[in-house]
């Protein structure tokens, strides 16, 4: 899933600048599991927002939906009858959804009430990490499973740098050694022989270095 | 074992079942402080429930002094079901607190908007 954090209401308050009508536009997916920007969040938020505005003796209106997810036309529709009625729009989505609420309601000023990390997994409840960086050619059927695009810091393809010391990172030591978890992983696995094929040289074009992306399925398309 | 008549009492199954939200909207309503009495911890029927709400007010805190209402008005404490004198004793405690904090800053907003507009409170 996508990541994301909660932005300090001070800084969400500093882009709301002299708006007083506010919708603040909660989603339903990825940002409810990490806790971020779901139904319960934009329920803090939007009444920490009527709390401080109180607060300065301001009258202001502040109101919260949650739509099941931002980034599809359909659950942004629903919003179409309402969103008028409002100065600005606090999205607590990923930066997928604000953009796309942007791009749905030109004229309509969009502010992001979060900051959106990585694609990562929930270890525990309240710690995510990073597993997925998107480069658009996934090369995890040789690594064991584990990727060294996201998860070595140089994201090095033929075995750990000199940095590696005992399995941890030379950037910090809570940081596993991404190779060290390759190699530990193709041993258990039986296939330590894979280590030994040296990898070609990996095309970037399909990472963020070839421009913005997209995916094209006329099969699927209407 | 007197309480302070200041106090409005919300039953929850547990504390557990307090979350940030209750507490701000209860700010919002005009309560001038909020506190969680819990189980003791280590001894909650549902293992987890008075350390979430320990988080949870914790988070209010958070909220209600970046806010400039005054952490301090959220509060959580912990007793034993047969703790009656206890219980009273953080009630007085929590009570004074919330005397010195003064009252709840957005009710005497409310009252000027409201005198501005030549309406009751």
């Amino acid at each position: 899933m996508i990541v994301a954090d909660k932005k300090p209401i001070a800084e969400i308050i500093a882009a709301v600048g002299d708006k007083r009508r506010l919708l603040v536009l909660g989603c339903n997916e990825c940002v409810t599991v990490c806790e971020a920007g779901g139904k319960k969040e934009a329920g803090i938020l939007a009444s920490a927002l009527r709390l401080y505005f109180l607060n300065q003796g301001e009258e202001a209106k502040v109101d919260e939906i949650t739509l099941e997810r931002q980034c599809d036309h359909e659950y942004l529709e629903e919003i179409r009858d309402v969103i008028d009625r409002y100065d600005a729009v606090i999205s607590l989505a990923c930066g997928v959804g604000v953009q796309f609420t942007a791009e749905k309601y030109q004229a309509m000023p969009v502010l992001p009430g979060v900051n959106t990390c990585f694609m990562g997994a929930t270890e525990k409840r309240g710690l995510w990490t990073e597993r997925c960086q998107g480069c658009g050619q996934c090369i995890l059927a040789r690594t064991g499973g584990i990727c060294p695009v996201s998860r070595c810091a140089k994201r090095l393809f033929n075995g750990p740098c000199g940095g590696s010391s005992k399995g941890a990172c030379e950037i910090d030591k809570e940081v596993d050694c991404a190779w060290q978890l390759i190699i530990d992983r193709l041993t258990a696995l039986g296939r330590m022989d894979d280590y030994e094929e040296i990898f070609p040289i990996k095309d970037w074009s399909t990472d963020r270095a070839g421009g913005p992306r997209k995916v094209v399925r006329e099969d699927v398309q209407s | 074992m007197a309480y302070p008549s200041s106090i409005k009492i919300v039953r929850v199954p547990c504390t557990g079942k307090v979350d940030v939200i209750h507490i701000l909207h209860a700010f919002e309503k005009g309560a001038d402080g909020v506190y969680a009495v819990g189980c003791l911890e280590g001894e909650c029927h549902f293992n987890q429930g008075n350390f979430r709400a320990r988080k949870r007010i914790a988070q209010a805190q958070q909220i209600l002094e970046e806010l400039g209402i005054g952490g301090q008005r959220a509060q959580m404490y912990n007793l034993s079901s047969s703790e009656g004198p206890r219980f009273a004793e953080y009630a007085i405690e929590m009570d004074q607190r919330i005397r010195d904090l003064g009252p709840n800053p957005i009710k005497r907003m409310r009252r000027s908007q409201h005198s501005q507009k030549g309406l009751h409170p």
